[in-house]
């Protein structure tokens, strides 16, 4: 699924649900894998920007159908990996098996629940399994060896390494384990592997491949844009750099 | 892990170890001689236990029915049972290493206690406090400032105990190496409900010992008020095995049960997994935390113990509801009756025990938990009462 790729991340229905339908397409242009994030109340994983488009969002009434009516739409329009990634606590409202069926049927890729850890994750993983969405889970930089083992294990899509001990969130450097783990992943693992958090340039997205990773995902600094400077053209050129900085 | 179906350690991958660390450290510490010394030291010549079982002898005579005995954790060091947790955490966090406590407060008490925890032994405390609630416990945000801490305010979300939470999580995502997040409810992942639990059990075990002692039989039914629920799940957890006393918790009815304005989770919740926890959650259908209100801060919780759903889901306990305005009249009748002003949070258990005990036979018993007292509630009753006019005077 992933060779030096650039996954981007949008929150379902952000900026407004009128625009971000262009948004997402222009992700798309430049990216290798989406990843849509369905907004929550309490993202308690992200830090300040994803949590502000969330609450945003959800101060319009946005929901559920609508995240399922844009993936929908944006897969019958592009033929580009699309991976959901929520919060635990609106899959399970909504059942978990309704969820994931439904997310097939729109076109879902796979899928990132960031709080439900591989110990509670059984039914969602074979319920995924049956349904051929694949499974994204997270490896963090204390993650011990053998628990690396475990999640590589019951993971079909993709590992996906946060890179620091903090919540999403633009950062200018890069944590000093970081390079250490992707190698350390990448001799032990059999999934491909995306580092994510914090990734806001091209550099350190070029770091990040040369030391093996296969994609790097990128968010909060997309949204800062959006939601900053508003502008199309600025976010291209950030686009751009973070391509660049991947595919050289 | 769990309570039936409840509890469980529903976080993102990077809190697994520093939990794993705290289950593992806590298993290792709860049995030693050495830490239960330290910590019965501290309980009574610090924090001023065994608190009395108190004989509420007026209050009893209006009522007209059951005896009612009063569970005087208001009489602690701090004006909350609160402090009985922060000392057996804070003492964990010593032995774990840790230089840096952070807490999350709602009416301010878990911060005050956490703040006096963190100055007797040494650390760093930063409290997260919603803004609405620094607003409405101004004195407890003083009271923590002026015990060393630093106050960080959450002027996100709801501004209330749930976005302090958030914010406490947040940053313990990034300093669990040398910071312990000292919960005060027991709420959030495994194991910190088992932990604040055993630690808050010492006010059923001594209730069980004084009430034998008073009666020389146990009580018919134990009342206590329930927001995160910690004060209920210490004084009922010892009691779970007797299954002739009734165990009700009361939560916040706030404007009414059938208004939006409540925080009465077991009733009015659905289950969900937030926090860390799978348990009842005031949520829309799907799956977004609601804002709920009560008077008092420490119930304004949109969720509950992971314990209280099992206890309410196989019914060893019964949870109910009292709203604001029955709880502010038993916090005046309290303050006329015994003397004694009640915190908001305990004057819902005061307002239930009194509703039942009027319905009960006269050689009957109930003990009420007044979890803590309430010179941080004067600002709120004051400003209420004159706009209720509810004449004081």
């Amino acid at each position: 699924m992933l060779h030096k790729s650039l996954i981007t991340y949008l929150t379902a229905g952000y900026p407004t649900l009128r625009e971000h339908y262009k948004y997402l397409s222009l992700l798309a242009e430049y990216s290798d894998v989406i990843e849509l994030g369905v907004p929550f109340s309490d993202p308690m994983a992200d830090g300040k920007t994803i949590e502000m488009a969330s609450r945003k969002v959800l101060k319009h009434g946005f929901n559920i159908n609508q995240v399922f009516e844009i993936i929908r739409k944006f897969k019958r329009e592009h033929d580009i990996p699309l991976i959901l990634m929520s919060y635990y606590n609106p899959i399970y409202r909504r059942g978990l098996r309704n969820f994931i069926e439904e997310a097939k049927t729109v076109g879902v890729d796979g899928m990132l629940v960031v709080d439900l850890p591989p110990e509670y994750a059984g039914d969602y993983i074979s319920f995924a399994r049956e349904e051929g969405i694949k499974t994204v889970f997270l490896v963090s930089l204390n993650t011990p060896h053998k628990r690396v083992a475990k999640i590589d294990d019951i993971t079909t899509g993709f590992i996906y390494l946060v890179s620091r001990y903090g919540t999403t969130g633009a950062k200018n450097d890069l944590h000093p384990m970081l390079i250490t783990m992707v190698k350390k992943l990448k001799s032990t693992c059999r999934n491909k592997i995306a580092v994510g958090f914090g990734v806001s340039k091209g550099e350190q997205a070029q770091k990040i491949i040369k030391a093996g990773s296969d994609g790097v995902v990128v968010g909060s600094i997309l949204l800062d844009i959006i939601e900053g400077e508003k502008s199309y053209r600025k976010l291209q050129e950030k686009l751009e750099e973070l391509r660049r900085g991947i595919k050289s | 892990m769990k309570f039936g179906e409840f509890g469980g350690r529903y976080v993102p991958e990077i809190l697994i170890p520093p939990l794993e660390e705290l289950e593992e450290s806590y298993e290792k510490l709860k049995n030693d001689e050495k830490f239960k010394r330290l910590l019965n030291h501290y309980l009574e010549k610090y924090a001023g236990r065994p608190t009395p079982l108190y004989f509420a002898k007026n209050l009893t005579r209006r009522v007209g029915g059951a005896k009612l005995y009063l569970k005087r954790e208001d009489l602690l060091h701090g004006g909350a049972h609160k402090i009985n947790n922060t000392i057996g955490q804070a003492l964990l966090a010593k032995f774990m290493g840790k230089k840096r406590l952070i807490a999350e407060t709602g009416a301010g008490q878990h911060g005050v206690a956490t703040s006096m925890a963190g100055a007797l032994l040494g650390f760093r405390v930063e409290i997260y406090m919603g803004y609405e609630d620094m607003k409405r416990q101004r004195v407890n945000v003083y009271r923590m400032k002026l015990l060393g801490a630093n106050v960080i305010p959450v002027k996100k979300g709801t501004q209330r105990l749930k976005d302090a939470i958030n914010e406490a999580l947040r940053d313990w995502v990034a300093s669990f190496s040398n910071t312990h997040y000292l919960i005060g409810s027991a709420v959030g992942p495994h194991p910190f409900p088992t932990i604040v639990r055993d630690f808050q059990s010492v006010i059923g075990e001594e209730t069980k010992r004084q009430i034998l002692e008073a009666e020389g039989r146990l009580p018919s039914a134990i009342v206590a008020c329930v927001g995160g629920g910690s004060n209920a799940i210490g004084i009922f957890y010892p009691f779970l095995k007797d299954e002739k006393v009734k165990l009700v918790g009361v939560e916040a009815g706030g404007m009414g049960i059938n208004t939006c304005k409540n925080a009465a989770t077991l009733t009015r919740g659905t289950r969900g997994v937030f926090h860390g926890m799978l348990s009842y959650f005031i949520q829309n259908e799907e799956g977004q935390i609601k804002k709920v209100h009560s008077i008092a801060p420490g119930l304004d919780y949109p969720g509950v113990g992971p314990e209280h759903a099992y206890l309410k889901e196989s019914g060893r306990a019964v949870y109910t509801h009292v709203t604001d305005d029955e709880a502010l009249n038993a916090f005046i009748t309290l303050s006329r009756e015994e003397g004694i002003i009640p915190a908001l949070e305990s004057a819902h258990a005061i307002a239930y025990g009194m509703k039942i005990a009027a319905g009960m036979e006269k050689d009957e018993v109930v003990v009420i938990n007044l979890s803590g007292r309430g010179d941080k509630d004067m600002e709120s009753v004051m400003r209420r009462l004159s706009l209720c006019s509810t004449n004081l005077s």
